[in-house]
């Protein structure tokens, strides 16, 4: 056995290395120890997370089975930081009263799924993507049930394990049918024999429908909205960044990879599938009055937003996808960071309408909240509207204008939406009842704040942009 | 058995029922493996380890699927799927 293999293993290892001492402190400490805890989670996570920045090797490992490169590494590093932002606004949720005596188990479950995303991310083979997956998410359906007292917590996560253990099976069989076309399961491999006959697309169409429920795009989107609903809203914020942007990393490289060579067969799948999702996104967000709910199909459409670079197939997309997700975690984890600290200050509401006369009684959050808004629309100076940019210019550069113009569209209505939430905060008066000032822990503020660095940094600092490209490949 | 699997996931409404539909599900996939492995190519073992894998992760994900579905038994007092209906949208 070669053990040079684990040395490109180098961010899976730190990260089973932080997990075990989460464990063993959470089993063996005391309980006035255990007040630690959690600055020194979030501090060993962080430590993880500055690790990745440094140059690690690239390369094969375990025959072809996984893949390590720069631009995983950056997928990875990416994971981190959205992360190490939830773990940063769950503080508050995790001291309340039902969930203070388990909140160590958050942080491994948490770390445990992370854990999976990375093996997806590197995976060069489908059974390791599969691993990976199933690795990513039953520990989240356990996280979605986290609150167990609550019965739309559970709910949800009665949902969420039903329909993922669903939409694997609905993969494995796609893949099945692929190992009979081909032989293989190394993506290198596939790549080579791979022709557009009945039982590849048969194959593919299974394959694709099932990574379509983890990106929840629209045909598939039904349990979104009703997971990130009942989960706790820091799961929620995982679900819905972290969980979206691996399942969209992976993807990209199972298509890229594994089905370059039949793009022809893909390429209106995917066309039509984001046409769907970034419109029925849009259009159901309209009507919602739940802030969660609300941003459960935002980012069903945001979804739609990220397979609008996947189509475009070169380096380019490649770049532009990887770039929005960036952005996309920035301004996400942004709202949920502020949605988290409305609903601790109010008692667990979550309606829209407590977030009337946010402005009078707490500016500052309100204005982090807009920035957050704004950016997922896409408004100039954030970085929002670069990515969109990015990612609409990719989609042009292969001829899909008709597809950019849909989105272009789509943008105006989803701005729309965005701004009630504004109005909510700005124009209308507050409830009488409604929560005074408050003030959130430090640790929210600390994730706050690094949102909105990150939504004006990664917007204006051109070098970012030009690094990833300069690590994506086309197909 | 895999249609079988669907058909049943989609039409019963226990619970359990459907995640015994569920295992039909991912048995179908893995014998599906194993037979094209055995028949089409009979000199490797990609779809024998694949099936194996598989069989290991569907018992994790049983287990994890009923504890979450007894957690929901205990504050919600049954199984039956109808009364899963606190948020619509």
């Amino acid at each position: 056995m070669d053990f040079n293999n684990f040395l490109l293993m180098g961010q899976e290892i730190g990260l089973i290395a932080v997990f075990l001492i989460l464990f063993a402190y959470d089993i063996i400490a005391s309980d006035k120890l255990k007040r630690w805890f959690y600055p020194v989670a979030c501090f060993l996570f962080a430590v993880q997370t500055a690790w990745g920045f440094f140059p690690l090797p690239a390369g094969e490992a375990f025959g072809g089975l996984y893949v390590a490169s720069g631009l995983t590494v950056l997928m990875k590093n990416i994971l981190n930081i959205a992360t190490l932002l939830v773990f940063l606004q769950s503080y508050t949720w995790l001291n309340s009263e039902g969930t203070r005596h388990k909140a160590g188990e958050f942080f491994t479950i948490a770390l445990v799924t992370l854990l999976g995303m990375y093996l997806m991310v590197s995976a060069g083979n489908f059974m390791m993507l599969y691993i990976g997956m199933e690795t990513a998410s039953l520990p989240l359906a356990c996280l979605a049930a986290f609150n167990k007292y609550k019965e739309k917590s559970a709910e949800a996560g009665v949902k969420y394990i039903l329909i993922s253990a669903f939409s694997s099976g609905i993969l494995l069989f796609g893949l099945s049918f692929i190992y009979g076309a081909i032989g293989s399961l190394y993506f290198s491999d596939i790549t080579l024999s791979v022709v557009s006959e009945p039982l590849t697309i048969l194959g593919f169409v299974f394959f694709f429908g099932g990574l379509g429920f983890k990106l929840s795009l629209v045909p598939f989107h039904l349990w979104t909205a009703d997971v990130y609903e009942g989960a706790p809203t820091s799961v929620t914020a995982y679900l819905s960044v972290v969980s979206k942007g691996a399942a969209a990393f992976a993807l990209l490289f199972a298509l890229y990879k594994a089905f370059g060579q039949i793009e022809v067969v893909w390429e209106p799948v995917l066309w039509w599938l984001s046409v769907i999702t970034i419109t029925l996104g849009n259009l159901f967000a309209i009507r919602q009055t739940d802030i969660k709910r609300f941003f459960a199909f935002s980012s069903i459409s945001q979804a739609g937003y990220i397979l609008l670079g996947v189509i475009a197939g070169n380096a380019q997309g490649m770049t532009a996808t990887v770039y929005y997700v960036l952005v996309y975690v920035f301004s996400n984890l942004a709202a949920f960071g502020v949605i988290s600290a409305v609903e601790n200050a109010s008692g667990g509401k979550t309606s829209i309408a407590a977030f009337n006369g946010l402005y009078k009684t707490n500016p500052l959050l309100s204005f982090v909240m807009m920035l957050a808004v704004f950016s997922l629309g896409g408004i100039p100076p954030f970085a929002g509207f670069f990515s969109k940019f990015f990612i609409f210019m990719a989609a042009a550069s292969e001829g899909h204008y008709l597809l950019v113009f849909i989105a272009l569209l789509n943008t105006v209505i989803s701005l729309y939406y965005y701004l009630l939430i504004i109005k909510a905060m700005f124009i209308k008066e507050g409830e009488p009842d409604a929560t005074g000032r408050f003030s959130s822990d430090v640790y929210n503020k600390t994730s706050l704040a690094l949102c909105t660095l990150g939504i004006f940094v990664v917007g204006i600092l051109a070098c970012i942009y030009e690094n990833i490209g300069n690590i994506s490949f086309g197909i | 058995m895999f249609f079988i699997g669907i058909f049943g996931f989609i039409v019963r409404k226990n619970m359990i029922a459907i995640l015994i539909s569920l295992e039909l599900i991912l048995n179908a996939v893995e014998i599906n493996f194993a037979v094209f492995n055995r028949y089409l190519y009979p000199e490797q073992l990609d779809g024998m380890f694949f099936t194996l894998f598989g069989i290991a992760i569907t018992a994790a994900e049983t287990a994890v699927a009923l504890a979450i579905i007894i957690n929901a038994y205990r504050s919600i007092g049954n199984i039956d799927v109808n009364n899963m209906n606190k948020m619509k949208g």
